[in-house]
Formats: C-alpha cells, structure tokens, sequence
C-alpha cells in the first residue's frame, strides 16, 4: 500500500511518521513538499505534528493555505484518505476539510504525556482494527488540542458518529468539548487527531497501541 | 502610489472559552485593578492596501478576514479604514 507524506516548514513529527508508514507498510512514504501541486497515486495521505511556520497567526492557518494543501483537498474529494496528526489535525481544519476548530489548551500549558483513548467509532477506515469500546494508550505532546465546535456542529459530527477517538479516564489533556481527541469528515476519508498513534508502534516505544490505526488505513490485516 | 490604511480587529465569538483571557482577567485582579468583569482577548491588523479605492480595499479585506485573517469558526472580524 502506497502513502504520501506531507512536508511543511516547522513540522518536526515528519521523520516519526515517515518511519511508521515504512515499518507498518513495508514501503517508504512518498513526500510531498508545500509548493507541491500534485500528489502521487497513493492510498494514504498523512500530514504529520510539529508547529508549521511557527504557529503564526492560528495553528496551522498559514500551512492549510499553502498549494500542497489544494492538491490535499483534490485527492480527499476523491476518496483518497488523509490522516492529520497534531499540527496536522489542526491545519485539516483550518483548511476547511474537518468542521470546528482547535483552541489553546484549557491549562494554558504545553502538555506532553500519555493518555487514555476510547475508540468511539470503530467502523471506520482508521479504526476497523480496533474494537468499539476499546481502550488504548497514545502520547500526546500539544499546546493547542481545545477542540470547540458549535453546538449544532457537534449534534451532527456527535450524531453521525464522526467522534472516533475520545480522551477517557480522566485524561482528556486539553479541555477539548465532550472530550474529544479525533474526528471524521462525513465522507469518512479524512481524520485529525491530536494524539500521535505514530509514536506507539512497536515494542522500542514501549507498546504498539497506535499501530492498528495505520494498518487500518493501509488496508491491512489485524495483527495477531 | 496613494496607500489606504486598514485595521482589522479580530475577536473569539461569544460562547467560545478564552483562557488566555481568563489568565490576564486573573492577573489584573492580582495586581489589584478590582472590578475587571471580563477580559477577552483578540487580535489586531494594521494593514496598508495601495490604491484610494476605499469601496475595493473593504471588499478585499473582508475577503482576507474570511480566508486567512479570521477563523470564522471561532472568531468575528471588523474592518476599520481609516
């Protein structure tokens, strides 16, 4: 399965996510530069964490408006999916392709640690390898993970099972609303989360909770 | 070149939680300014439009207030030429 990895200036998750795709795939990623119109074939798009021309004005406003993110926005209208981690989530939505927004951490700290996640949808292209229900633990390593949308927005996105993965425990880092840590378009091809499932892959990370999500978006078998 | 100077004054929406202005509301009470009732916190602009066409510099910046300056999801934006 082939995949492409976006390369944005100030991203520093980018060699994090080019080693998960190429250990969980077999296959190195493709890059994709921000001036870059096209995108390759692939099957999996990622748009890594990191802090995109130093989070100037928004999170991720600038990097969402680069011409790489049109070509994003081309192949996700085509079905292609696309993952967003962190920074990655927050330039989705700054793109338009996810709906609410991402604010400053309630604590008003930078927050890097482990946390619990519940998948909350497991019928999806990124969680099909997890159960409904499941309980898994992910690193998070943010400044601004607030997720806010509208109430009407979040009637739809809650209603239509668009909340994949929610912080459980107690553990939601950030104050995001109804505690939510990831989210789907309604097309069901596109996901932002913050939480970074690309740091927890293999025993060396002291765990491979994060795995199942790529293997789920490459298509590929549960793992034993 | 005649210049139009704009200022763009972008702010959260009601309803949206501002904790930084809730940490500066908090630090004025500390430095004993009492009877701050609230403090949000938003974003200025400057921006200078080359041209004397005020009526395209205003349909211009609310163009660049709905694509990059503001996130609408968020945050209301006014545009002041001055």
């Amino acid at each position: 399965m082939k995949s492409a990895v976006v390369l944005l200036p100030g991203l520093n998750r980018d060699r994090d996510m080019i080693a998960a795709l190429t250990k969980i795939s077999g296959t190195a990623p493709v890059t994709v530069w921000q001036t870059d119109t096209e995108i390759p074939d692939v099957d999996l798009i990622a748009i890594p964490g990191g802090f995109s021309f130093g989070d100037y004005l928004r999170c991720g406003a600038i990097a969402a408006r680069m011409p790489v993110m049109r070509a994003v926005a081309e192949k996700a209208a085509k079905g292609v999916q696309v993952v967003g981690v962190c920074n990655g989530f927050q330039i989705l939505v700054e793109a338009g392709l996810l709906p609410g927004a991402l604010m400053r951490n309630a604590s008003l700290k930078f927050v890097c640690r482990e946390v619990k996640l519940e998948i909350a949808n497991a019928n999806t292209a990124f969680t099909r390898n997890y159960a409904a229900g499941q309980i898994i633990r992910c690193p998070v390593a943010h400044h601004d993970g607030n997720y806010f949308a509208d109430p009407e927005t979040l009637a739809r996105i809650e209603g239509e099972g668009q909340v994949v993965v929610r912080y459980a425990e107690g553990t939601n880092p950030n104050g995001s609303i109804n505690d939510i840590a990831g989210i789907i378009n309604d097309k069901g091809n596109v996901l932002g989360l913050m939480p970074h499932p690309e740091n927890l892959i293999e025993a060396a990370h002291g765990g491979d909770d994060g795995r199942a999500l790529f293997e789920s978006a490459l298509g590929l078998p549960k793992a034993a | 070149m005649p210049v139009i100077k704009a200022r763009v004054t972008v702010t959260l929406k009601n309803g949206v939680l501002d904790p930084q202005g809730k940490a500066i509301e908090h630090a004025l009470d500390g430095l004993g300014f009492g009877g701050v009732g609230s403090v949000r916190q938003g974003k200025v602009f400057d921006v200078e439009i080359d041209g004397a066409d005020k009526a395209k510099a205003e349909a211009d910046l609310n163009a660049m207030c709905e694509k990059l300056l503001a996130n609408t999801v968020i945050e209301n934006y006014a545009v002041e030429i001055a």
